[in-house]
């Protein structure tokens, strides 16, 4: 019975196993990033990053139809223009950098849409770019894997910096000249991410699973590592128990992989262990002595 | 400087050539009529010919069911005498468009008496835009409805020009009798099908009347929108139905997203039969630039794949 439910699937059918091998992989790549997302108060940069994305990839797709490549390229060059800009025009003006990215992913997305319509095909260019991760062919899962691993490396890379900023910028600053190009380096993955993600699930779900993994992290776990451990287990978990979901009622996949996490995320803010809201309430013992 | 000026020029005249060609009193003798999409188009083409300027609202391979209109639209519809449309849950996004337009022109549903299908329950989810119940709008599909369809836009027409009521019975006349021919085509072509090879996989839900009048059996993971996804359930039911039934073969559609399709077909071991057009005709070099061309091609490829 549990088989049936939880394991049978699986086993059945090839497109379950490729959309399984698929949110793994966007949980290992996706997930720590997220928690770097939130730690450094920039949880809604990956939503407006995702806006950012969506038109170069569309318009990848106009110019050579749904070819993996082209659409990837066309995602990675918008994003990264829009993250690079962002940047440049916060350090060198008064502007801050979440005004200027405000900025540059709306007319990110406005130039996109135009140049969308201009050409006037209109099979609906939202469900086209919305990824299908029941669909995932070889090329597909080839190149989410391969992003994955790529943010790992540089994540290991890039790690002391990243987290020291986390904690103390100002320290960073005095003692290494490594805070710029890592947080360069950051927000590269964090494009990279959302790219890989909108392949599977689409530009905007793709956002959830980075941030919603890290947000129930941060209810378990007080230290980087383990909240690290737990967005990238918890990420796994959604994505399993979303394609389970789909399988057994009628959900449509991308929705119901967000939606688990959603559950494990008001569950964790109110059973957390950290700062959770019954443990507010229930304090414990441990503060009597 | 000089070059300025040309420039100025030539930009000035290519305004003064489009506000010409926008402009409704220059095609005057004709009447202006609007149909939502292009299958449509192609009928109120074939009955009004020369006497009616024909405009579709969704082009050669736009998706109808997801269509969002331009104030474009909206002034072709101010300056139109009729709109043509297909009624049945279809164009969902139309009649906001009509209502705040505000042109006086008369709303035509061209599948007026026929029979509405209701679209198979299980297994499909439906688009939000389907308010009008479950009635499958893909009426046209069927050759039989067609010939409502065309009986329908003669007498809209011939209401709206009197003058001409003459010539657009004509060309229904004319046009009926191509569709006859098609439909004894299309059944010809179904009878050259080994029976228990009748069944196919397409990516949404539009065959449904063709089904019914043709007895070939379609199962989708789209429901009769395209705005519908799917879910792992459908995709797993349909994997299951392809190795119990043994269905030969799937098929793309022109309206849309072709990777599930080929998900399914590498995970069956079906051969991707082609492309069908079902809810949109395509550009004038296509392989379906007319409804006649479409229902060709469609029942060419699906009779090429399942008798291979």
């Amino acid at each position: 019975m549990l088989y049936d439910v939880l394991i049978a699937p699986f086993v059945d059918f090839e497109f379950m196993r490729r959309a399984l091998a698929g949110v793994v992989a966007l949980a290992l790549g996706g997930a720590p990033i997220g928690v770097f997302l939130m730690l450094r108060r920039m949880s809604l940069v990956g939503d407006a990053m995702a806006h950012a994305i969506l038109p170069g990839a569309a318009i990848g797709f106009l110019f050579s139809g749904l070819n993996l490549f082209a659409m990837t390229f066309g995602g990675l060059i918008a994003g990264f223009s829009v993250a690079l800009l962002a940047g440049l025009v916060s350090r060198v003006t008064v502007i801050k950098e979440d005004a200027s990215l405000a900025a540059f992913y709306l007319i990110s997305l406005a130039v996109g849409v135009t140049i969308v319509s201009m050409r006037g095909t209109n099979i609906d260019l939202l469900h086209v770019l919305f990824g299908n991760i029941l669909a995932l062919d070889d090329q597909t899962l080839l190149v989410i894997a391969f992003n994955a691993t790529i943010t790992l490396v540089v994540m290991a890379v890039i790690y002391r910096p990243l987290v020291i900023e986390c904690v103390d910028p100002v320290f960073l600053r005095t003692v290494s000249r490594a805070g710029a190009p890592a947080h360069l380096a950051f927000l590269a993955l964090v494009v990279v991410n959302l790219v890989n993600g909108f392949h599977a699930l689409g530009t905007l779900l793709a956002v959830g699973l980075m941030i919603l993994p890290a947000g129930i992290a941060r209810f378990w776990s007080r230290d980087i590592t383990g909240m690290m451990m737990i967005s990238v287990a918890s990420a796994m978990i959604s994505g399993y128990g979303g394609l389970v979901l789909s399988f057994q009622t009628k959900v449509p996949s991308g929705p119901a992989v967000i939606l688990v996490a959603a559950v494990l995320y008001v569950f964790s803010l109110f059973f957390g262990s950290v700062s959770g809201l019954l443990r507010q309430l229930f304090p414990g013992r441990h503060l009597e002595a | 400087m000089n070059f300025l000026r040309n420039s100025c020029g030539a930009v000035f005249g290519a305004i003064l050539l489009l506000v010409l060609s926008i402009n409704p009193s220059w095609s005057q003798d004709k009447i202006n009529v609007v149909a939502s999409f292009s299958i449509l188009g192609d009928f109120v083409r074939s009955v009004g010919s020369e006497r009616v300027a024909v405009t579709t609202l969704v082009g050669p391979n736009g998706d109808a069911h997801v269509y969002t209109p331009t104030p474009a639209d909206a002034k072709t519809i101010t300056s139109a005498k009729l709109v043509f449309v297909n009624g049945l849950g279809f164009e969902g996004w139309l009649p906001r468009l009509v209502k705040s337009a505000g042109g006086k022109a008369t709303i035509v549903t061209a599948t007026q008496g026929i029979k509405p299908r209701e679209s198979e329950e299980g297994g499909h989810d439906h688009g939000g835009k389907h308010d009008h119940g479950h009635d499958d709008p893909h009426a046209w599909q069927s050759v039989t409805n067609a010939k409502l369809y065309i009986a329908n836009i003669r007498d809209a027409l011939a209401n709206v020009d009197p003058a001409g009521a003459d010539a657009y019975k004509a060309n229904a006349e004319k046009y009926l009798g191509e569709l006859a021919k098609l439909e004894d085509d299309v059944k010809a072509a179904v009878a050259g099908i080994p029976a228990e090879k009748r069944k196919v996989i397409s990516t949404h839900d539009a065959f449904g009347y063709f089904s019914s009048a043709y007895g070939i059996q379609f199962v989708a993971p789209q429901g009769v929108s395209t705005e519908s996804e799917a879910s792992a359930k459908d995709v797993a039911r349909i994997i299951t139905q392809i190795r119990k039934a043994k269905i030969p073969a799937v098929f793309l559609e022109n309206v849309s997203d072709p990777r599930l399709i080929r998900r399914i077909a590498a995970e069956t071991g079906a051969k991707i039969g082609g492309t069908l057009y079902s809810d949109s005709l395509t550009a004038e070099n296509g392989d379906a630039p007319t409804y006649i061309a479409m229902v060709r091609h469609n029942i060419k490829t699906l009779a090429g794949a399942l008798t291979r």
